[in-house]
């Protein structure tokens, strides 16, 4: 009998355990501005039921005092989806779809140091929203794939309009997708793949 | 028609001095952070409320955990459900998830269990300035099977 009440805590389901082999994780980020398909892509391609790993914040206004004199707060949950895929029996590969405003990434730590690499999306509607986060990932040093996801009533650039607009240099790939379709999903996981291993092998030849 | 051109901000800032409230080398998840991100566009000073203060165990989100001993009978309920949900390898992220409790507070929980030897930890794969090829190799693969 269980008194202590864990048994409402639910686990994976049996068949989302990892084997025991499995020794280490890797961790991939899909990042862009708000509503550019981010939890989308991250859904069509895991293999568990996307999850949602929560912050909770304090947010103090600057200079705003209530009647008692102490700072304003309000509590502010910040969700961030995730899913997996399953690579080897020692690999997993987690794939994070980081929250809309950039300015709480910092929540989670490490979760830019530490991944492999990102996926840059892109809505031809609204290509500024995905300006901020390409500087803070050339800034980090983490190295990117730009993904157009393709809404029917977006305009079509060509790609070299687009990297002149997105101010990339020519290795860095950009593809078009359908976040919504896995197949298509997965090939920009497999291009920003492909970029690493190019990257890595003209490292090891400097 | 041509899309809106993008401005690269200006040669990266020098790394903002250590602040003084908060040494460099704190390990801890989050409040360390904040000095540098988004400096002079986010006013609002922002805190992560934790269960409690002090050193936490330097897990990453997909750090994997594993059980490696039975529940005491002073377990706590999450550290029940830790120690049932965790017979098979669980990141991080996923402990949060289903236990609904932000990745902090799930750091702070993690760090008292680890000590007690109650779980373990398994390190997570971070980049390198010379990528694993192998790694990406089985990577590609094991999205080809997807
Ligand atoms: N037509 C079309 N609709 C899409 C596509 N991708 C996403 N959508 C829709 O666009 C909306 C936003 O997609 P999300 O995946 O929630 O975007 P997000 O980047 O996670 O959004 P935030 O987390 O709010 O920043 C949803 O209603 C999707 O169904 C696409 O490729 N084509
Ligand atoms: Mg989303």
């Amino acid at each position: 009998m269980d008194f202590n009440g864990s048994d409402t805590i639910p686990g994976p389901r049996a068949e989302d355990h990892l084997p025991h082999t499995t020794t280490a994780a890797a961790k991939i980020v899909i990042v862009g501005g708000f509503g550019v398909g981010k939890t989308t892509m991250v859904g069509s391609v895991s293999e568990i039921r996307p999850l949602t790993t929560e912050e909770t914040m304090t947010q103090a206004g600057i200079g705003v005092d209530d009647d008692y004199g102490s700072e304003t707060k309000t509590a502010t949950t910040v969700a961030m989806d995730f899913g997996r895929i399953r690579i080897t029996e020692q690999v997993v590969l987690y794939l994070f779809g980081t929250p809309g405003q950039e300015r709480f990434w910092f929540l989670w730590n490490g979760l830019f140091e530490g991944a492999l690499g990102a996926v840059v999306l892109v809505d031809t509607r609204r290509i500024e929203v995905s300006f901020e986060v390409m500087g803070r990932l050339e800034e980090g040093g983490v190295p990117f794939v730009v993904a157009v996801n393709t809404f029917p009533d977006g305009p079509r650039y060509p790609v070299e309009d687009l990297r002149a607009a997105l101010d990339l240099p020519p290795e860095i790939p950009i593809v078009e997708c359908d976040v919504r379709r896995r197949a298509s999903s997965r090939d920009v996981l497999m291009t920003l793949m492909r970029f690493l291993h190019s990257l890595a092998l003209s490292r090891s030849l400097t | 028609m041509t899309p809106p051109q993008r401005r690269r901000r200006q040669p990266p800032p020098p790394p903002p001095p250590p602040s003084p409230a908060v040494p460099k080398s704190a390990p801890s998840p989050a409040e360390g952070q904040n000095g540098g991100e988004g400096e002079g566009k986010n006013p609002e000073r922002l805190y992560i409320i934790t269960g409690a203060d002090g050193e936490r165990a330097p897990v990453d989100l997909v750090t994997l955990i594993v059980t490696r001993a039975e529940a005491p009978s002073s377990a706590t309920p999450e550290q029940t459900a830790v120690l049932r949900m965790c017979a098979a390898p669980l990141s991080v992220a996923e402990i949060s998830a289903y236990l609904r409790l932000p990745f902090s507070v799930v750091t702070v929980l993690l760090t008292e269990m680890l000590a007690a030897e109650l779980v373990q930890a398994r390190a997570p794969i971070v980049r390198q300035q010379l990528p694993d090829r192998s790694l990406l190799e089985a990577v590609m693969h094991g999205l080809q099977r997807l």
